[in-house]
């Protein structure tokens, strides 16, 4: 019986590679300039593309149960829940 | 809600749950009754939110001390090369792919795409440690390790992003090799047989271990590497 998964082709796969390779060069090329307090924003909200890239389609993330995705998005609330009240606190000492 | 066995005869048709008018196809079970493919990949999941927790606990110390320490911390980024750190992207980048490559080919029933894909997994993972090997090599012949003179005499700064740099790699360094340890046991079974396109839970969850792992890395990167 087959599973009726939704199952990503090899094309597709290969575009995403192409595109994390691409999102590496250019924040590779961006932490050469200096662009002072925001180069470390510029080079998270890259790896952060990169990161939703791999979750939801070499992850299947896409096509995965509400369950699953929305534990998912629960986790990184948590974290980022940890990290803010963390700067919070020690920002203000 | 239907348990799971009930209607051993009945294995074939998808069972519809209670929430949504459509059917869910990845709550089916084989022609046994007894497996949970649905379950076997939650439960990877839930355990995935835990490397995220732990690995984001040291981000945050991470964060808190490049706050503190920014100058410091830029000056340790000097000292580290970014093209392994660029080498080792790409190289975890073309394992996730292969990986997701090869599930694609278990879906189908190809098995030689697939042991394919989970070889190259494995062989990216080997060089990626090798290139680690080396980096941390050339750093502890310039006297860059844990309680070493030149750290501890330094500037405290340098001495924790070094540190952190140590335990975090370090640490991702072990899920690596974890990882690679889940892929070789996938292929085994791919190998004999035992993974089918109805069943592959197995690898499916080494899988998501193993992206996690370049997830991991995809923020290690940054950190590390690119403070300019």
């Amino acid at each position: 019986m087959e599973k009726k998964d939704h199952v990503f082709d090899y094309r597709t796969l290969f575009y995403v590679l192409l595109a994390l390779v691409a999102l590496t060069g250019i924040t590779v090329g961006a932490s050469h300039i200096n662009l002072g307090k925001l180069n470390v924003w510029v080079a998270l909200c890259i790896a952060s593309a990169k990161a939703s890239l791999v979750l939801i389609i070499f992850m299947h993330l896409r096509f995965e149960s509400r369950l699953v995705i929305v534990s998912f998005l629960s986790t990184v609330f948590f974290l980022a829940i940890m990290i803010g009240f963390i700067f919070w606190d020690v920002g203000f000492r | 809600m239907t348990l799971h066995g009930e209607e051993p005869g009945k294995a074939d048709s998808p069972r519809k749950t209670e929430n949504s008018g459509k059917i869910d196809e990845s709550r089916k079970v084989d022609e046994s009754g007894k497996t949970d493919e649905f379950g076997k990949k939650l439960g990877m999941w839930l355990f995935l939110y835990t490397e995220i927790i732990l690995f984001g606990g040291l981000f945050v110390l991470y964060a808190v001390y490049f706050s503190r320490y920014t100058q410091d911390f830029i000056e340790g980024g000097k000292e580290l090369n970014q093209m392994y750190g660029v080498v080792n992207t790409i190289i975890l980048l073309i394992s996730s792919f292969a990986l997701a490559a090869a599930i694609t080919a278990i879906q189908r029933s190809q098995k030689k795409i697939a042991l394919w894909g989970l070889g190259v997994s494995l062989c990216c993972g080997l060089i990626f440690l090798i290139n680690k090997y080396f980096e941390w090599e050339h750093k502890i012949a310039l006297g860059i390790y844990p309680n070493s003179d030149r750290l501890v005499d330094g500037p405290p700064g340098q001495n924790i992003f070094f540190g952190l740099y140590y335990i975090i790699t370090g640490l991702h360094g072990i899920h690596i090799i974890i990882g690679m340890s889940l892929l070789a046991v996938s292929m085994a079974f791919v190998q004999a047989g035992k993974v089918t396109a109805n069943g592959f839970a197995l690898v499916e969850n080494s899988g998501l271990y193993w992206h996690l792992v370049d997830l991991i890395w995809i923020f290690i990167f940054p950190l590390f590497y690119l403070i300019l």
